[in-house]
């Protein structure tokens, strides 16, 4: 409140004569975080031009032509978000979680089915998936409902009411059903939690209750007749265990993938990569980019690509240190976990020591939403990099 | 400020920022995994992957070398190959959906006249020994099958037909037995030395000349390496390399088609069973060798149905597939009279003059050896023995011989109760009783009584425990006939590769070499000479009209419970003989009724000349 009424103020200095990069905001901006990203989404339409070029009949350039042109929305996006002030997220939390629950949920009635699973709807020009946008809305919102209530009800209670608040889309999401965006939901929750200060013995009490879950998951339901997980999702999620068994399953997949990684060795193979080319890994261009990337280009590529995702981690946790409200910090805690565990589960499961759950590999993965909610994520944590550097110097963007 | 208020932060900066560094920690621990895991996959354990990822692409497809032909000694094609539709389905391709499978399954059996539980240990047995190939149902499907798994592609996934190469007989059932049939190679044999470079679902020669000389036929698949992508589909522009088949040699067989075809017309126009064999006295190269019954080679091509698998497999009288020539186990009558001849002359029990008192009657122990007929024919000397075959002169050299191994080793010597080394599978080596073999049974109480002279009188004329086969006759008459050298039997001539080269001759060194005096070769080919063609002698009523010497013996030997066993032995010409022929029936009676005439027929069309009938004089007794 006392934010957002000063920014309306605006000091005599700064109106003078600005340069066009300080009108444009950049010095403003966290330059590393920046580049990351970019070089990040470039990366992503490279190694889909060079890998997917055979996929579609007639049309080379399928893939990559359309992952550019997200990118390029989604920078776009990660501009204008990062020229507002993420400050007003929180005051339209209730909203924002609204549309967040209605658009996870309007998938089941108008979301088109793809193997099995109702996840987006079917736009003009593109597939839109809500619960990827969905990933960042949950972040703002939930981000803003710690806020609100930090003052309400016992230290119990408000534990109760933020994961109840993160899990409600988590369910639905589930329910289309997408196993990995729901976990997400579940990691973002509990790191908004946990940034916002929830009591470790809380935490303990709901790792407890998380693991009793993964029994009853796992082995009663199924014991008794009644499996909440789907039969492939309880095999992707138990088969990285032991992952050379019978080729149509799915383990094989994950062999798959470790051997093209493996068989890149420490430059790559290029074009005669055959692994990832010759559909032996499926899913190459979304779940399973991380092994194109590792047969073709090797380790130097792989390590490439895993230290721009450190970076990027690095710098928004840089960016929860340097928020100047709290808001900012809880938001830029949830994207930051929102990404590590996105990067580390896809990573590790294209390694082969993490299970099989359909995330994909952020910025790098083709998918238009994925890369949009991505990008405009970073632009968020771009706006609370900008707010806190222009409150340091007591300028203000416009 | 609201940052410095409530929960966020009860106790300060310190709080958060504790959180922050845990927060910051996980993930450079999370990082440090996977960058150490992904040095592990592609620096420490990259050269393997690598070799995994190339296998990976590449699909090898088998391409079966055609057989080699199997021809006759003047090039006739005895055997050689035809193409056969082959059903075969993927397994991988089938049906996921258990039901759906097992309704394809059972249709697919249905059709192949099969039932549902064989079609499904087929497929085990074949993905077990080469999992993801495809597995042949059914050989020689015909085109009607074909039209219609093809207008129902749709209903049958994963199933293909595929032309093979299978074995076809120009020559209909001729020299059957010497073939053998050619199969998928087992499991079992997969893992023995002489198939070494075979895989799964190759054909191997199983039985006869297709297995002895299964090196020789085979050749050697060829292969197409291709590569593919995960589906198995190849991809385009994919082709590894290639290595064509190369087929397999052609197999020249010592054979005369023609002189096989009298011997078995003269086999089955008697109606019995029986078994001949025609061989180079000196070499050893069987010209022709048969048996009766025979079979229709065709029939072994699988599919094999099962009233084929009881008439082949399970009649253990007529036996069908049984080579009696070298497998049969007989008494030879009085064709032993040769080979007795040989070991009394050679242990010094009789010189080539010497007379024996032949009055009919042989009285050993208490127990009268009579001859045949009850004939009595005075004093006679070997020639003369031979000639009219008399028993009691013969009894006399038994049991002048008895209480040495003179008989036994002799009869060894020339092959008998032994194999002769002969190039196929199957050989028997019979037996040739001896004192210690019959007193070894009495210990185990496996007969009645120890080895007595009579055993030895009954075995110089070729009766009692003796046990041989019309291959081990001939090598012994060849052995004697040439003066001593034994002959090792074949029926191998030369290998031809494609073109009609000549690769390599089989000229098999003889066995061993036996000494035998000019005096008593001369000698007992006179008395053959005169059995077959002066009158008074046992076949003249069947050889005295044939216009080329020869030198024959009749035998006539009792097998109990049968009728006798008939048998005639003949060298030709005489006196220096090229070729023995040796013919033997079941139940046939005397050896002059139905085994002497079986051999003329074969002599006729060895030398291309007939016999005129003569006046029987001597004929039909024994």
């Amino acid at each position: 409140m006392y934010a957002t009424r000063t920014r309306r103020a605006r000091p005599e200095a700064f109106a003078a004569h600005p340069s066009i990069a300080e009108r444009l905001g950049l010095p403003y901006m966290d330059g590393s975080l920046f580049v990351g990203s970019v070089v990040l989404v470039a990366t992503s339409v490279f190694v889909l031009a060079e890998s997917t070029m055979r996929d579609v009949p007639g049309s080379p350039g399928y893939f990559a032509d359309r992952q550019a042109i997200y990118a390029v929305l989604g920078l776009i996006g990660m501009y204008v978000l990062a020229r507002i002030d993420y400050s007003r997220f929180r005051e339209l939390r209730v909203g924002i979680y609204t549309f967040l629950c209605v658009s996870v949920s309007l998938v089941f009635v108008f979301g088109f089915a793809a193997r099995g699973s109702r996840r987006a709807f079917e736009l003009p020009f593109f597939s839109f998936q809500p619960s990827e946008l969905g990933k960042l809305l949950l972040v703002l919102a939930l981000a803003g409902f710690v806020i609100d209530g930090a003052r309400r009800g016992s230290a119990r209670q408000r534990t109760v009411r933020y994961l109840c608040l993160g899990l409600a889309p988590a369910a639905l999401v589930f329910l289309q059903p997408d196993l990995g965006t729901s976990l997400v939901y579940v990691a973002i929750t509990l790191a908004v939690m946990y940034v916002g200060g929830v009591r470790w013995t809380h935490f303990a009490t709901i790792g407890a209750a998380l693991v009793a879950l993964i029994a009853v998951v796992l082995v009663a339901a199924p014991a008794v007749g009644t499996p909440i997980l789907k039969e492939y999702q309880q095999q992707r999620l138990t088969s990285f265990a032991d992952p050379s068994g019978d080729p149509s399953d799915a383990g094989y997949q994950q062999n798959q993938a470790k051997i093209a990684i493996g068989s890149g060795q420490v430059t790559g193979r290029g074009d005669r990569a055959t692994q990832t080319r010759l559909e032996f890994v499926p899913e190459r261009h979304t779940d399973f980019i991380f092994a194109v990337i590792g047969e073709r280009y090797g380790f130097i590529g792989a390590a490439f690509v895993l230290s721009l995702y450190a970076l990027l981690i690095w710098r928004a946790l840089r960016i929860v240190t340097l928020s100047k409200n709290s808001y900012g910090t809880l938001v830029a805690g949830g994207i930051a976990v929102m990404l590590l565990f996105q990067v580390f589960v896809n990573v590790g499961m294209n390694l082969g020591i993490m299970p099989i759950t359909g995330i994909p590999l952020p910025l790098l993965s083709y998918g238009g939403s994925s890369v949009l909610a991505t990008l405009l994520a970073l632009g968020v944590l771009q706006s609370i990099h900008m707010q806190a550097r222009l409150s340091q110097r007591g300028r203000f963007a416009w | 400020m609201y940052r410095r208020s409530g929960e966020l932060d009860p106790q300060g900066g310190n709080q958060l920022a504790l959180r922050i560094a845990v927060f910051g920690g996980v993930a450079l621990a999370l990082f440090a995994v996977l960058f150490f895991r992904l040095w592990f996959l592609e620096i420490i354990k990259g050269d393997e992957y690598l070799a995994e990822a190339r296998n990976n692409r590449t699909r090898e497809f088998r391409v079966p070398a055609p057989r080699g032909e199997i021809l006759d000694r003047n090039g006739e094609v005895l055997v050689s190959n035809r193409t056969s539709l082959a059903l075969q389905v993927n397994p991988r391709k089938l049906p996921a959906d258990p039901r759906e499978r097992r309704a394809e399954l059972a249709q697919l059996a249905e059709l192949t006249h099969s039932t549902l539980p064989r079609v499904k240990r087929a497929i085990r047995e074949e993905s077990k020994l080469a999992p993801g190939a495809p597995v042949t149902l059914r050989r020689d499907v015909g085109n009607h099958l074909v039209y219609y798994l093809e207008e129902n592609q749709d209903r049958f996934p994963g199933v293909t037909v595929q032309r093979v190469f299978v074995r076809s007989y120009p020559a209909g059932t001729l020299a059957a037995h010497l073939f053998g049939n050619v199969g998928e190679v087992s499991e079992k044999e997969l893992k023995e030395p002489r198939n070494e470079g075979l895989e799964p679902g190759d054909s191997v020669g199983k039985d006869g000349v297709e297995y002895q000389y299964d090196k020789v036929l085979r050749g050697r698949a060829g292969a197409t390496r291709i590569q593919v992508d995960a589906l198995g589909r190849p991809t385009p522009g994919g082709q590894v390399d290639v290595v064509e088949p190369a087929p397999g040699n052609d197999l020249r067989l010592t054979i005369d088609g023609e002189l096989q075809e009298a011997g078995e017309a003269a086999l089955q126009g008697q109606g019995l069973a029986g078994a001949y064999v025609a061989m180079d006295v000196r070499s050893g190269a069987v010209l022709a060798m048969g048996s009766n019954p025979t079979f229709d080679p065709d029939e072994l091509t699988p599919p094999i149905s099962q009233r084929q698998v009881n008439e082949l497999y399970r009649d253990p009288v007529r036996s069908p597939l049984t080579n009696r020539a070298i497998a049969g186990a007989y008494p030879t009558g009085s064709t032993f009279k040769a080979i007795t001849s040989v070991a009394a002359l050679a242990s010094g029990n009789l010189t080539t003059t010497e007379s024996i008192n032949d009055d009919g009657l042989f009285e050993l122990g208490g127990i009268d050896f009579e001859n045949a007929g009850g004939a009595a024919y005075g004093s006679i000397s070997l020639e003369t023995a031979l000639t009219v075959s008399s028993d009691v002169f013969y009894y006399t050299l038994g049991d002048r011989m008895n209480g040495s191994p003179a008989l036994q080793r002799w009869a060894h010597k020339l092959g008998i109760g032994r194999e002769s080394g002969i190039d196929l599978p199957g050989e028997q080596p019979g037996l040739l009783p001896t004192p210690a073999w019959r007193n070894q049974l009495y210990r185990e109480d496996l007969t009645d009584r120890p080895w007595s002279a009579g055993d030895n009188v009954n075995l110089s004329v070729g009766q009692g425990d003796l046990q041989a086969d019309p291959l081990q006759m001939a090598v012994a008459y060849a052995a004697i006939a040439n003066g001593g050298t034994v002959p090792r039997p074949h029926v191998a001539l030369q290998v031809d590769d494609a073109a009609g080269r000549v690769l390599r001759e089989f000229e098999p060194r003889p066995e061993r070499s036996v000494k035998i005096d000019p005096e008593w070769r001369e000698t007992i080919l006179a008395g053959l000479h005169g059995a077959a063609q002066s009158p008074g002698g046992t076949s003249y009523g069947i050889f005295g009209g044939f216009p080329v010497p020869v030198a024959g013996k009749t035998g006539t030997a009792e097998r109990p419970p049968y009728a006798d066993q008939s048998w005639y032995v003949v060298l030709a010409p005489y006196p220096d003989p090229e070729i023995v022929v040796a013919v033997t029936f079941e139940e046939g009676g005397f050896g002059a009724d139905t085994a002497a005439p079986a051999a003329l027929k074969i002599l006729s069309q060895h030398f291309g000349k007939e016999a005129k009938p003569v006046e029987a004089t001597g004929g039909a007794v024994e």
